[in-house]
């Protein structure tokens, strides 16, 4: 994967926020006006649809770009369905379905929910913690049908949408599909099943983490060596340097995990055993990172840290919020260490090797 | 100041896997030969001189070095590979692993050129052992209060004092030593060190063993007196030896062997569990494959970056750190994952034998080879904050 300065995409990316959506500004903000124009700029960069072909309403970038912007994104701890309308765009173009403009979301967002499409071609079920819902015009769907997955596209006002908010303060919405006429509808191609779509979400949220991780460590270190106390910068003492390092490790091991993932996605379509082990290990180990590293962070900070004025949270709830999304880490832990115990011990390193 | 913890994408190009499945079929001939047995945990710690020259006849003992000293000028990443087949294994490479890790590389850079024809191609046939010369009774990890003295004589130096914790001096030919030539100045403590060429059958050395909490015997004190070492045995510059030192770390830091000494047991969880693991088995097997897959993703970049030409000293020691404290609490994570199975499972004698010997062994990880406290002060000062 192109690291975040390689990737000109991404470069543009991180410009439009650093004007647009500083974590600064966006705290201090009282109402949540800034959104739309941060939203106007990166539309206008054609971010949204980076992973949607040019031929189906995108700018057709590569998937390593598009997860650079994430990166990004994760790194001012945006607070737009950025992630989300990739996600949608990139679903609904695997089944050959045009996005439409403006922010969308996806459903199912969790592992166990389910959304299925009758006999009648309606879509019916319930879908929890979607990510944006209520802020979205349309939601791109995987549903179950008997002649297997298929990839629609709903226009949110035709679903019930029962408001929520992660800790971070971000809508997360149960989604209730009641019959709903899908706007468009196609079979999945072979290999996109809700496992493959929760591997893409969870690879994202990974790519997030990964990105405002790293944000945390810069923050956290520069406030290392500015605080003074006991008459020298508290970067000094060794018990906050050794917590600093330990967060560098968490950092790192999220980035590498992380990037990892992101490669493999841009290489692969269909989720064999190696895209599982990639990205159920970036999710698993980038939340593991992202609990360990927010506390490391908060310790370092202290009580300002704890405050709405301080822009530490944003990156922090965020983070833990992520880690609930597309399976949180106890789910794909149980479902890696059941594929690996099942490929058994002789083939557990080929396994391991192979990446 | 740097916060760019990058870590480069690398993937092992197509001529390493076919290196693997010939690494794999060498090390079943083995098993099969009765060389050892990959079930042993201790195994991978032990040394066998018959099978390191099998292994240096294979080209892959100091397989990245050039030609003209016996080398393969093959790539630091077939280099990996081979090491991490050898350690997954549990092969008995101890006799050369030192050499072929850090010991001929620094030859390589530093000692003259008659030296290293005589050397390293016997390191290249798995003939040498190396012992690293560097801890002693009152300097560990402050690696520049070392005291032991080369006194310039007629012709060389002569070594009075004692290195302690050096692995494996007792089956070694040589040491790679560093002794003081002068004293340390106000300006700068690291200065008046010396590395040199030691060869341990010269008169004056003693090896006194050591035996480990493990029940095993690497360790051994070596004392030296009076004993005389030439000139041309000097490798690099004279009090400067401190310059030498730092870009190797990431070569020592960040291999395989950095998080997989305790391997054994994640296999033998693996066969405890079964096909059918119930959900904190699972679970707790889950998170051990995320752990281990990301430390080999971090372990296999650093080896790209050292490929590449790029010097990622702070990446080398976040893998060190990471690793070995993975790899320590690894056995206890096995034991507690397998508590509430059936005591009637087909491997309970092999896994408590496998635990039982990595909890002997797990303290040294974070300790040798630079301790946790070492690595973090390093990424401390690559944060900037020192």
């Amino acid at each position: 994967m192109a690291g975040a300065s390689e990737s000109i995409v991404a470069a543009t990316a991180a410009r439009i926020f650093a004007d647009l959506a500083d974590p600064q500004t966006v705290n201090r903000a009282q109402d949540d006006g800034w959104a739309a124009g941060v939203w106007t700029a990166i539309e206008a960069a054609g971010l949204p649809l980076a992973w949607v072909p040019d031929e189906l309403g995108g700018s057709g970038a590569d998937i390593e770009d598009g997860f650079a912007v994430l990166a990004a994104a994760g790194g001012c701890a945006l607070a737009v369905p950025l992630a989300e309308t990739l996600l949608a765009g990139w679903l609904l173009a695997r089944a050959g379905i045009s996005s439409p403009p403006q922010a969308m979301t996806v459903a199912p967002a969790r592992p166990h929910d389910r959304v299925t499409l009758g006999a009648d071609g309606t879509l019916s079920g319930r879908a929890a913690g979607v990510p944006f819902a209520a802020a979205t015009r349309h939601i791109a769907v995987l549903a179950d049908s008997d002649t297997g997955p298929v990839v629609a596209l709903a226009a949110t006002t035709d679903c019930r949408v029962a408001p929520g908010r992660n800790i971070a303060g971000d809508p997360s919405d149960a989604v209730v599909f009641d019959h709903v006429k899908p706007l468009h509808l196609a079979p999945a191609p072979a290999g996109l099943n809700r496992d493959a779509l929760m591997l893409m979400g969870a690879t994202v949220r990974a790519v997030q983490t990964a990105g405002a991780l790293e944000a945390i460590l810069a923050m956290s270190v520069a406030y290392a060596n500015e605080r003074v106390a006991f008459e020298r910068p508290i970067g000094k003492f060794q018990a906050v340097q050794q917590n600093l390092a330990r967060l560098a490790g968490e950092v790192a091991a999220a980035l590498a995990v992380s990037g990892s993932a992101a490669d493999t996605m841009a290489q692969v379509d269909v989720a064999d055993d190696a895209v599982f082990l990639e990205a159920a290990s970036a999710k698993i180990r980038c939340a593991e990172a992202a609990q360990d590293g927010a506390a490391i962070a908060h310790q370092v900070f202290g009580a300002i840290g704890f405050t709405k004025e301080h822009v530490l949270h944003r990156f922090t709830l965020r983070m833990l919020s992520w880690r609930d999304d597309f399976g949180n880490e106890s789910h794909w832990a149980a479902e890696l260490g059941r594929r690996v115990a099942r490929g058994g011990a002789d083939a557990f390193w080929t396994l391991v090797a192979s990446r | 100041m740097t916060t760019n913890l990058q870590f480069d994408q690398i993937r092992l190009p197509p001529e390493c896997e076919a290196l693997r499945a010939e690494v794999r079929a060498f090390l079943a001939d083995e098993i099969a030969a009765g060389t050892f047995d990959p079930h042993r945990p201790g195994h991978g710690d032990s040394h066998n001189r018959e099978f390191s020259r099998r292994v240096g006849a294979k080209g892959w003992i100091g397989m990245t070095w050039p030609k003209q000293y016996g080398g393969r000028e093959r790539s630091f990443l077939e280099r990996y590979v081979v090491t991490e087949e050898f350690r997954v294994a549990n092969a008995p490479v101890r006799l050369h692993f030192v050499a072929d890790r850090q010991s001929g590389p620094v030859l390589i850079k530093y000692a003259p050129e008659h030296i290293k024809h005589d050397i390293l191609p016997r390191i290249c046939r798995g003939e040498l052992c190396f012992v690293i010369g560097m801890s002693e009774p009152n300097s560990g990890s402050d690696l520049f209060a070392a005291k032991t003295k080369a006194t310039k004589v007629d012709g060389g130096f002569r070594i009075n004092g004692s290195k302690i914790w050096t692995s494996n001096a007792h089956i070694a030919d040589y040491m790679l030593g560093l002794f003081r030539t002068s004293p340390s100045t106000k300006e700068n403590r690291r200065h008046g060190l010396t590395q040199f060429l030691v060869d341990m059958k010269t008169p004056g050395i003693a090896v006194n063993p050591i035996y480990q909490m493990s029940g095993q015997h690497d360790f051994n004190e070596v004392v030296f007196d009076d004993a005389f070492i030439p000139d041309d045995h000097v490798l690099g510059e004279i009090d400067g030896a401190w310059k030498q030192a730092t870009s190797e770390l990431a070569y020592e830091r960040s291999g395989p062997e950095r998080f997989l000494e305790t391997f054994y047991v994640m296999l033998e969880l693996i066969r405890a569990l079964g096909p059918e693991p119930d959900l904190r088995g699972a679970d707790g097997l889950g998170r051990l494959v995320a752990q281990l897959h990301t430390l080999r993703r971090m372990s296999v970049s650093v080896a790209g970056m050292l490929h590449a030409g790029k010097e990622p000293v702070v990446q080398g020691s976040l893998v060190k750190d990471l690793g070995t404290i993975w790899e320590q609490k690894l056995p206890n994570r096995v034991r507690e994952l397998t508590a509430f199975l059936s005591p009637e499972i087909g491997n309970r004698a092999t896994l408590e034998e496998q635990i039982a010997f990595a909890t002997t062994i797990a303290p040294k990880l974070t300790i040798q080879g630079g301790t946790t406290e070492i690595l973090r002060g390093i990424i401390a000062r690559g944060l900037g904050l020192r």
